[in-house]
């Protein structure tokens, strides 16, 4: 048998490298000529849709407790967002190096004017504060209550992402609609359920 | 691609007479380290079954144009055209590979994959509306009268990517002048085929089908635009757009409609199918512009396929002769 802390070790570094395969994957597949005619594009769609992903992994952790009793999750939700801000800082950083040349007022100029790009950018700005205060010495420092507050920010940035994604495609909003659906059904349900906590609180006080 | 052909008799570029030859290899050669290193391995192997002259017709044979247009040869004698640039072209596979086609699916790897099915003969052209003669053509008979050229052309799309392609066709001036239009015809209008089985992509709602591009007559009589039926020195495959596509090298790359099934001529300006769908992104001249961005994106630069990095988009595409086609026109209103 495992000690507690040998299986969550095991648990974690097993996490850390399945989510860093579609990373290492890429890496391989653009230094080898394996994305296809457009390279650059591909790496940028295939770090955003990560980024987005594991996004939505973070935002199922609740759920799943709610509907079906894994609080195991839990313990590995920092992580999920982690690298879910990692994936969006490759991202964005594909775009600052081979599309804008590391030129950062033109950057800056692009951000500015392009909706779907400042969405976009607002959400990994948003994402900074909450990289940030990630570590359990934050949480410490911080209080549970006001880093739940802050953490809550996520909510945010899934609303963002998801305009970005929308946004930015020319003409077939299959892919993304979907994205927008899940995140719909993410957000939903926590509204839902804090409707029934609401509602039953009110219930005894009731003569 | 990975493959580079290795020729293991060593025998010297020059020894090897076939143009098509030189192209093969040019298409299997690609520019990165890493991937040339891979490639040595795979060619090293590939090489032992095979000699670079077999290798390639059996490449070359899945989709050589058996001369069902042109008195039974492929296209590797015709006139070089006048308006060829000297930019590298763009592989093969790239051009193969990477496609807008709606009709297939909205993925550029989607025509590739789903065009097969397309059967390109027989295949019907109709010529109607202000014209003295309207047909039913064969395409074949179609082509007859038409003398064939290479022109090597940037495309760019109107997605800020770009591609030079060795097209072969002939001018669509020659074509307006053999069916001869009336007076009366102002712009010129083609539409795809409208085949729901064979284009799958048509039974999604996503554009109304069939595509319809169309051109001010003025424009289609510009010594530039051209009806493209082949691309490096083959037929064109079915994801560029076979049999029969119009190319016009200073627009932008949706306006050269592909599977051409319709040509008619009108008074008025037909509706053309992105303009149609999306008026504030995509107008109806859709001319290259670096100083017009796309409401979305910016149109100032561009990446060419088979680059990193991206370089400065060039007004008309680069082909400022057709500039004088749109004389005291606003292009920010008209673009």
């Amino acid at each position: 048998m495992l000690s507690v802390k040998a299986r969550l070790d095991l648990e974690k570094s097993a996490l850390f490298i399945l989510m860093t395969i579609p990373l290492l994957i890429t890496t391989f597949l653009f230094f080898t000529n394996g994305l296809g005619a457009n390279p650059v594009e591909a790496a940028t769609h295939r770090t955003g849709i990560w980024a987005l992903r594991l996004l939505i992994l973070s935002l199922a952790v609740t759920p799943a407790r709610i509907f079906f009793g894994w609080r195991r999750p839990i313990i590995f939700r920092r992580m999920i967002g982690l690298f879910s801000f990692a994936y969006a800082l490759v991202h964005f950083s594909i775009y600052l190096l081979f599309d804008q040349e590391l030129d950062f007022s033109q950057t800056a100029a692009d951000v500015a004017k392009r909706p779907y790009i400042t969405v976009g950018f607002s959400a990994l700005m948003l994402m900074v504060p909450l990289a940030v205060t990630s570590n359990s010495w934050m949480l410490k420092k911080m209080g549970a209550k006001l880093w739940r507050k802050l953490h809550q920010l996520t909510y945010v940035i899934a609303i963002l992402v998801t305009i970005h994604f929308l946004w930015l495609v020319k003409l077939d909003k299959r892919e993304p609609a979907i994205y927008a659906g899940i995140i719909a059904l993410l957000l939903g349900v926590r509204i839902f359920e804090k409707l029934k906590t609401a509602k039953s609180i009110k219930v005894p006080s009731s003569p | 691609m990975l493959i580079k052909v290795i020729d293991p008799s060593a025998a010297k570029e020059s020894e090897v007479t076939d143009e098509r030859l030189y192209r093969v290899r040019e298409i299997f050669t690609r520019r990165d380290v890493i991937g040339q290193g891979l490639a040595l391995g795979i060619s090293a192997v590939a090489a032992t079954v095979l000699s670079p002259a077999a290798f390639a017709e059996k490449v070359l044979a899945g989709k050589t144009f058996v001369g069902q247009v042109h008195d039974g040869k492929i296209f590797d004698k015709v006139a070089k055209g006048k308006n060829d640039t000297n930019e590298k072209l763009t592989p093969f596979n790239d051009v193969t590979t990477y496609n807008n086609y709606y009709e297939f699916g909205t993925d550029k790897g989607d025509p590739a994959q789903n065009s097969s099915q397309l059967k390109t003969r027989p295949w019907k052209i109709a010529v109607e509306g202000a014209v003295k003669k309207p047909a039913l053509y064969d395409i074949d008979d179609f082509m007859k009268p038409y003398k064939l050229e290479e022109r090597i052309y940037r495309l760019r799309c109107v997605e800020a990517w770009s591609m030079v392609i060795p097209w072969i066709g002939f001018p669509l001036a020659d074509l307006i002048k053999t069916v001869k239009p009336t007076s009366k015809a102002k712009y010129i209008e083609f539409v795809t085929l409208l085949d729901r089985q064979q284009m799958p992509g048509q039974n999604s709602s996503i554009l109304n089908w069939p595509y319809t591009e169309a051109l001010r007559m003025d424009e289609a009589m510009h010594p530039l635009a051209f009806i493209a039926v082949g691309l490096y020195g083959d037929a064109l495959p079915n994801q560029n757009g076979a049999p029969m596509r119009l190319v016009i090298p200073w627009k932008y790359g949706f306006k050269s409609i592909k599977a051409i099934s319709k040509i008619r001529f009108s008074e008025t300006k037909p509706k053309t199918t992105w303009n149609d769908i999306l008026p504030d992104e995509y107008g109806f001249y859709a001319n290259v512009n670096p100083e017009v961005d796309h409401p979305r994106w910016t149109q100032a630069k561009e990446r060419r396929i088979g680059e990193l990095f991206k370089r400065k988009t060039l007004m008309f595409n680069g082909y400022s002769q057709v500039a004088g086609l749109y004389a005291g026109m606003n292009l920010r209103k008209d673009f």
